[in-house]
């Protein structure tokens, strides 16, 4: 068993350390004993509430399991179910992999620190759970593992440490849901998530936020990807929050590796967003894409963008755009820094408000005002993200169909 | 049948439409010309309903109803259509949902689209990047799936291609069901008898009298509206004299 005490050491020095961006949370205000729950098997799933069932569809997760290559699946602290079923890859909750795998100390804490924040301090000293996902070497997943860490009790702080390794030649799909129960009112998601992909290897990471309206939200990630991989992170978060605040940070190591992100957010009255992503392009070749879409209809959304050029001959574009459509803030913040001659960086930032003469053309082809700006809002919305298998796809257009619901 | 009487109306504080009477039938096609910037375009984004083309006098009424001051959709629902000129892009919005949203889920998008040869534009956004001649096949096709009673045509055959033209052409007649198009189990004269859609089609050039016959010519000239039994004769008259010497022609003649 791999003793975490230096580990544990370092983070009582960092546990008030305040994070470099976000407004501070008390963590005085949440309890972190753990919440026991029963386990579920496939049968359960399925019989869960029919309001449970539907919260998890929204962010992507599956119950029956159908086109799905694994389920994870946490409430509250405790692992409830936990299952892979296609060869080559596996999925195994973080304190099991703990226990009994020596290799997971060559993962555990090697990308993010554990003194970063209070957050990942919190993450180590009362470690809850989370997810291990590996594809082994060569494997090829046909349909994409899925996770789910779900908040029930009030008041509780969820730590989560998740690890995701593509090995070599492998390509890996995965698509994770946070959501809170209706009845919970405040909250703490602190979720520490380091991303290995490996040479050659193929990563798509689709993470979708369904929380309440009082919950706060700190995930933390890291990713490194070698030489010839590739890395595609979509994030989406359209419902309030109370704060969302996260800077996830990839460096790309080796030659011709690819990072692109994907963020669509709606910031909702009430809710604040400070996300954004740091991408460190180390080895010519490499290629980085920050692509942001943010609607605020009376939120407040912070856009962050980094890129990094660290050697020649790579290629960087961050775009992010924006749309007020009642009231709220948006703010683009793109950055680019080069450190060498040979690179080639841009970045394209707009904020705005929705055109007349879109609405007036749509409402010529007989569409109500309503209509006409609901069907602009999810052109606005719906980017073309290659390389994303089609279920996954089917299920970003779903989340953008539904938020309609609460963007009119 | 459209009817506008002593219609003033002003854009950006200028007055660009002095005094237009407009009557078009039912089942009747007429066209307009008028030479640039002489407010053709502000005629048909009015009677469509943009509220920047602001009426300041006269009324617009359609199949009877007063649709002076009725908002776009309203218009769009009883029964009047555009095809623009210079449509706005719509990111992210694929065409085919745009034709699905025009035909209210109740056409057959890809074949529609292969009627007019616009099969592969289908999943690009609407409008992104089109060319002059495929704007036109698109604001046809999606005036093929909306399929109004009066059609607003602005300049439909400018742009398009020698090979394209044709199609443009029989197309456009096809939608105002003239020139030897006959819906199934009915005779040409029965569908010319019973025909229903009304066109307003701006030209500059007449190429699309090659397909379509108009009723009626239009001459817009310093915000009023002359008309004569045949445009072909118009497009001599202006070919040879100028819009200015034609319109006092055509006045006196009157
Ligand atoms: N937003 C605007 N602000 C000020 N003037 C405008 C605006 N839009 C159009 N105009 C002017 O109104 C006049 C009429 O324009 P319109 O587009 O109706 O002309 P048109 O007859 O269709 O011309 P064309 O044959 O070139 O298409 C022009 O002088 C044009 O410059
Ligand atoms: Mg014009």
């Amino acid at each position: 068993m791999y003793d975490r005490k230096r580990l544990k050491e370092k983070a009582e020095k960092a546990k008030d350390k305040h994070a470099s961006i976000g407004p501070d949370i008390d963590l005085k205000e949440y309890t972190v004993a753990p919440v026991p729950h029963a386990y579920m098997a496939d049968e359960d799933l399925c019989k869960m509430p029919e309001t449970e069932q539907h919260l998890l569809n929204m962010t992507g997760i599956d119950v029956t399991k159908k086109d799905r290559g694994g389920t994870f699946f946490q409430k509250d602290t405790q692992v409830i179910h936990c299952h892979a079923r296609q060869d080559g890859i596996e999925v195994i909750p973080m304190t099991q992999a703990l226990e009994k795998y020596d290799w997971i100390e060559e993962y555990y804490w090697k990308l993010a620190s554990v003194d970063s924040d209070k957050y990942t301090a919190a993450a180590e000293l009362d470690l809850h759970d989370g997810y291990v996902v590996r594809a082994l070497p060569g494997s090829k997943s046909v349909y994409p593992v899925q996770a789910c860490l779900y908040l029930e009790k009030d008041g509780l702080q969820q730590n989560v440490h998740n690890i995701i390794i593509a090995e070599e030649g492998s390509e890996l799909h995965m698509i994770t849901g946070c959501a809170s129960s209706p009845q919970m009112k405040t909250g703490l998601h602190v979720g520490v998530s380091e991303f290995f992909i490996k040479k050659n290897a193929k990563l798509s990471f689709t993470m979708i936020h369904n929380f309440g309206e009082e919950m706060v939200v700190r995930p933390r990630s890291v990713a490194r990807v070698e030489e010839g991989g590739l890395f595609l992170n979509n994030y989406i978060c359209m419902k309030p929050v109370k704060s969302l605040q996260t800077y996830p940070v990839t460096d790309l190591v080796g030659r011709d590796s690819v990072a692109r992100f994907y963020s669509i957010i709606v910031g909702s009255p009430g809710s604040n967003y400070d996300i954004g992503g740091k991408i460190v392009l180390k080895e010519s070749g490499s290629r980085a894409e920050i692509i942001a879409r943010s609607i605020s209809n009376g939120g407040n959304v912070i856009n962050r963008g980094h890129l990094i050029g660290d050697a020649p001959d790579i290629k960087a574009h961050l775009e992010c755009r924006g749309l007020l459509i009642n009231g709220g803030t948006l703010d683009a913040i793109p950055q680019l820094t080069a450190h060498v001659e040979g690179v080639e960086m841009s970045h394209e930032a707009a904020v705005g408000k929705i055109a007349q003469d879109e609405i007036q053309y749509l409402m010529s082809r007989g569409l109500s005002r309503d209509e006409a700006t609901s069907t602009i809002v999810r052109g606005f919305l719906s980017v073309d993200i290659p390389g994303l298998p089609p279920q996954l796809k089917a299920e970003i257009d779903r989340a953008i169909e539904e938020s309609d619901k609460d963007v009119m | 049948m459209l009817v506008i009487e002593d219609l003033q109306v002003e854009l950006a504080n200028k007055i660009i439409l002095k005094h237009i009477d407009l009557e078009i039938k039912q089942g009747e096609t007429h066209a307009l010309f008028g030479p640039n910037g002489s407010g053709k375009t502000s005629l048909l984004m009015a009677i469509m309903g943009y509220p920047q083309y602001k009426v300041l006098s006269g009324k617009i009424m359609f199949k009877g109803e007063d649709i002076t001051y009725m908002p776009i959709n309203e218009r769009a629902q009883l029964g009047i259509g555009m095809s623009y000129q210079r449509p706005p892009t719509i990111n992210g919005l694929k065409t085919r949902q745009m034709i699905h949203l025009c035909g209210k889920g109740k056409v057959d998008e890809e074949k529609l689209a292969g009627r007019i040869n616009f099969s592969n534009f289908l999943d690009r956004d609407i409008n992104a990047g089109f060319s002059g001649g495929e704007i036109k096949r698109s604001e046809l096709l999606q005036l093929m799936a909306q399929d109004p009673d009066l059609m607003l045509f602005d300049e439909p055959e400018s742009g398009v291609d020698m090979e394209n033209m044709a199609l443009v052409g029989k197309t456009i007649a096809a939608m105002l069901q003239r020139n030897g198009f006959h819906e199934e189990g009915k005779s040409i004269l029965q569908t010319k008898h019973e025909r229903k859609k009304m066109g307003l089609i701006i030209t500059h050039t007449g190429y699309i009298f090659d397909y379509v016959t108009a009723d009626k010519g239009q001459v817009l000239f310093d915000g009023m509206l002359s008309s004569v039994e045949n445009p072909r004769e118009i497009l001599r008259c202006i070919g040879q004299t100028g819009y200015e010497e034609c319109v006092r022609c055509m006045t006196e003649n009157d």
